[in-house]
């Protein structure tokens, strides 16, 4: 079991070898990658735009038997606008899935923004400016707990999410008497849903700006390329000298303000604030971030393929209400529509294990 | 004591895997009442021996296996065995932590029954009984995570016992043979006495026991004869008490204790790179050494005496390290250090779980291998694809990783090609220490040559030191200037110029003290 032999003839004759192998290699990598390419790239191609190609083939089918609605730009337009704030909430749960944290504490830090944009602009007479600053405040204040309680105590933050989720619910009764405050400033309104830009609400296109804020963050800087390793392997960016610690708090006050953000967008939209209504939005971000997960750079949680399951699933619930379906449909498409995009991918993958 | 008729036969045991021979035509015989001890170093073969056993690997034909005379089939499934009375105990024990003592006794029971009325209470009474047979006092409804290593070894000694008895077809003629494969890789003197009293409650009853260990006075503590395994072959079986210490190594090592020879690697300077002082943690230390710049310095040992340790505790990757380390003219608290510290203070440490913890499987080997540079790579778009790839394909190329692909995910990649890869991503840092656990476990020849190479030049041009805690001796005495011998967590023995080589490693491994 000598590897190596001492004598300089049998190491030279192993030298030359170990050279001869290489070159043999190298020819057949060299043969395996002009051989493997096309196919791989075909499948590369499906796989990263699988998500696109659907929703085009959605709208054709829904077409097929509301051409007049689902072929007009302006149903588009409204929907584009409607749903920005899932888009942002859906980013707002992105960031800390990228770090491989869960942070199911989102959708009520966007009804707690929602609501203190009330309770101050109406209530206690604030400046609508103000309000909001004060509403995106305090889903930092959120995201600083969560990560306080994961990381400081070391507990999973899927347990920490779920009880500040609660709690923050709870504020959220507390603060508005379980009353409904309307007559919210109608700067806020207008600028987020009355004002159209080639006939979309601007809501979209802060939804829009948002996403490519994320993307290139994520992509095309060192802080995101880290946020990666600690998400994918904690123990290997660890170890690369990365400061976990500090990038996973990052991450959760950045998804409470975002959160915060879409709830700010959510009052602008309906220009009051309800004590309840927000929870209802926690499972379709969870589903269109997954779902998002599987396109554009699938495998990975990406801001891109975030916004266009989101308009996807959207899509399909605008083309069933149009063909006279009940409102249970949101239920089903979400659902349904999230298992069915990511075993086909999974097929596609050639199904490799899901963590 | 022996004297009984043969309770576990194999004969003509031979397995290959590729060209490399790991088992050569070993024969073996345990007899009843025996315990039967089996020993050798690192590759010797045993482990591969007692996986062909539990059925793992199917051995080259001409294998036989005899249980009680009856021939046995290989390989057979883990209830084929336990039927014809053979059960194992492998290293990891195969404990649940987080479940208790009676539960984890009763863990085939559990598992493989069909009550829907378990009855705790007479569980417990039940687990305390067969406890009370061994003479051990073990709280049934602890958690198994309340034990120490070796009460883990002994609870899964008793499990697999009991198991036996229960599924033995016909107890008086085939009183089972139990294979114990290294349960207590760390086992204190003290506690030697222990597992000897359990062992032999078992054997009392007319049981075998084949225990494997690469710890001479363990199996000389314990067993009645035992089998040497040296590089495949069996060397010799020999009765215990006949049989001193050096006649152990001496079999183990392949020689009688002569002269030896080593190629001596010679360092330029006599300048200290890092010197650790009083480095402790629990088992280990206090220790203290230096490291010379452009020196590499190698940690043996066998499993447990502490060496594999040193590394990740020097960078703070494993807390609950003290000591102090001092490179020129910075002190770093050994208690504090982190990993981010000792990456920005030019320490790099790449551990041996390849795809655990030195990188991630899933992602490209191209930001896998960028990932202590990012900032150098910022471009004018910020951070792209393409400059991290056009990085790593030149990284890649001087490092001889094939095929050179950096979008490849990490996994892709062959042992070798993959660590070639891993080593270029902290060489390209320009550390001023290299910690290295295991550096080419699972890597095939020409890459552990262009790994040695790699690390070679790099201490000698850009003066950095190497630490390489490792267990293949071979590599140790070709790669290092110098090697430290730990045992019991100290270090016993420091070998280095003509007196580094592959067999005086493994002597000092083994407690042979040698005359300078």
């Amino acid at each position: 079991m000598n590897m190596t032999p001492s004598d300089p003839a049998t190491r030279a004759r192993e030298e030359e070898l170990t050279k001869r192998i290489a070159a043999l290699e190298a020819k057949l990598s060299a043969i395996e990658s002009t051989r493997a390419a096309p196919l791989k790239d075909w499948k590369t191609v499906l796989e990263r735009g699988g998500l696109v190609m659907a929703w085009g083939l959605l709208i054709l089918i829904l077409g097929a038997f509301r051409p007049e609605q689902m072929f007009a730009w302006n149903s588009y337009a409204t929907m584009l606008g409607s749903n920005a704030m899932i888009v942002v909430l859906t980013l707002a749960l992105m960031i800390p899935l990228v770090a491989g944290d869960f942070d199911l504490s989102v959708a009520a830090t966007m009804g707690l923004s929602s609501m203190l944009i009330g309770v101050l602009n109406v209530k206690m007479g604030l400046d609508i400016g103000p309000a909001v600053l004060l509403a995106v405040a305090s889903g930092a204040v959120i995201g600083a707990a969560n990560a306080f309680f994961t990381l400081y105590f070391g507990i999973h933050s899927l347990i920490v999410t779920l009880g500040s989720g609660y709690f923050v619910a709870g504020l959220i009764l507390w603060a508005s008497n379980s009353n409904t405050i309307a007559g919210i400033s109608m700067d806020l309104v207008n600028v987020v849903i009355l004002t159209r830009f080639l006939g979309v609400p601007l809501a979209f296109y802060y939804a829009a700006a948002l996403t490519g804020v994320i993307w290139y963050v994520f992509q095309y800087t060192s802080m995101g390329r880290r946020l990666l390793f600690v998400g994918l392997g904690r123990e290997v960016a660890k170890l690369s000298g990365v400061d976990v610690f500090r990038l996973r708090a990052g991450a959760f006050i950045a998804s409470g303000i975002v959160a915060a953000i879409a709830g700010v967008l959510y009052t602008g939209m309906r220009g009051a604030a309800d004590p309840s209504s927000a929870l209802a939005f926690l499972l379709p971000a969870f589903a269109a971030a997954f779902l998002g997960s599987t396109t554009i750079y699938p495998g990975r949680f990406n801001a891109p393929g975030a916004i266009i399951a989101v308009y996807f699933l959207s899509t399909g619930i605008m083309g069933l209400n149009f063909l006279g379906v009940d409102s249970f449909v949101q239920n089903l498409f979400y659902g349904g529509g999230l298992i069915l995009a990511v075993s086909v991918s999974q097929l596609i993958r050639g199904r490799k294990p899901m963590d | 004591m022996s004297g009984g008729g043969p309770a576990l036969e194999v004969d003509h045991l031979t397995k290959r895997f590729g060209a490399a021979t790991a088992l050569d035509d070993v024969s073996l015989r345990v007899v009843r009442g025996e315990v039967h001890g089996l020993l050798g170093s690192n590759g010797s073969g045993k482990s591969t021996l007692i996986k062909t056993l539990a059925g793992f690997h199917t051995p080259e034909p001409g294998a036989a296996l005899r249980l009680y005379g009856r021939s046995m089939p290989l390989p057979m499934t883990g209830a084929q065995a336990k039927a014809a009375g053979l059960a194992f105990v492998h290293q990891n024990l195969g404990l649940i932590p987080e479940l208790s003592v009676a539960e984890n006794l009763f863990m085939h029971d559990l598992t493989m029954g069909q009550d829907w009325r378990l009855n705790w209470r007479e569980m417990r009474s039940r687990a305390r009984s067969i406890f009370g047979d061994f003479d051990l006092n073990f709280d049934p409804s602890a958690s198994v995570a309340t034990l120490s290593a070796v009460e883990r070894a002994l609870l899964a000694i008793v499990r697999a016992y009991r198991e036996l008895m229960e599924a033995a077809e016909d107890h008086a003629s085939r009183p089972g043979v139990l294979i114990l494969d290294e349960p207590t890789p760390f086992l204190p003197r003290s506690e030697v006495d222990h597992l000897f009293r359990l062992i032999r409650s078992c054997t009392g009853a007319g049981a075998s026991v084949l225990f494997v260990s690469h710890d001479i006075e363990e199996v000389r503590a314990i067993t009645d004869r035992a089998t040497i395994l040296r590089d495949g072959s069996l060397i010799d079986t020999v009765e215990t008490a006949q049989t001193d210490h050096s006649g152990f190594v001496s079999s183990i090592v392949g020689r009688s204790l002569g002269a030896y020879e080593g190629a001596t690697k010679i360092r330029q300077t006599a300048e200290i790179a890092a010197e650790v002082n009083g480095l402790s943690a629990p088992g280990l230390g206090p220790l203290s050494f230096q490291i010379g710049q452009g020196e590499i310095l190698g940690l043996a040992g066998l499993i447990g005496a502490g060496a594999e340790r040193v590394p990740g505790l020097l960078c703070g990757a494993v807390s609950g390290a003290r000591g102090y380390l001092r490179m020129g003219e910075r002190h770093f608290d050994l208690a504090t250090i982190s990993p981010k510290t000792a990456v920005a203070e030019q320490i790099a440490y790449l551990p041996a779980d390849r795809l655990g913890q030195a990188g991630v499987g899933a992602l490209p080997v191209g930001d896998n291998v960028a990932m202590p540079v990012l900032d150098r790579l910022f471009g004018r778009f910020g951070l792209t694809s393409r400059a991290i790839n056009t990085y790593a394909a030149q990284l890649g190329s001087t490092a001889g990783v094939k095929p050179n692909l950096p979008e490849l995910p990490l996994s892709a990649l062959s042992g070798g090609n993959a660590q070639k890869a891993l080593v270029a991503k902290w060489l390209q840092t320009k550390p001023r220490l290299l910690l290295l656990d295991e550096p080419t476990q699972g890597v095939d020849v020409g890459a552990r040559q262009a790994i040695w190479e790699a690390l070679d030049t790099a201490t000698q041009v850009g003066g950095m030191a190497v630490l390489v805690a490792s267990t293949d001796y071979d590599q140790l005495a070709s790669l290092c200037h110098r090697v430290l011998v730990f045992a019991d967590g100290q270090i016993r023995q420091e070998l280095s110029g003509a007196k580094l080589t592959k067999d005086t490693i493994v002597e000092a491994c083994f407690g042979v003290e040698r005359a300078a």
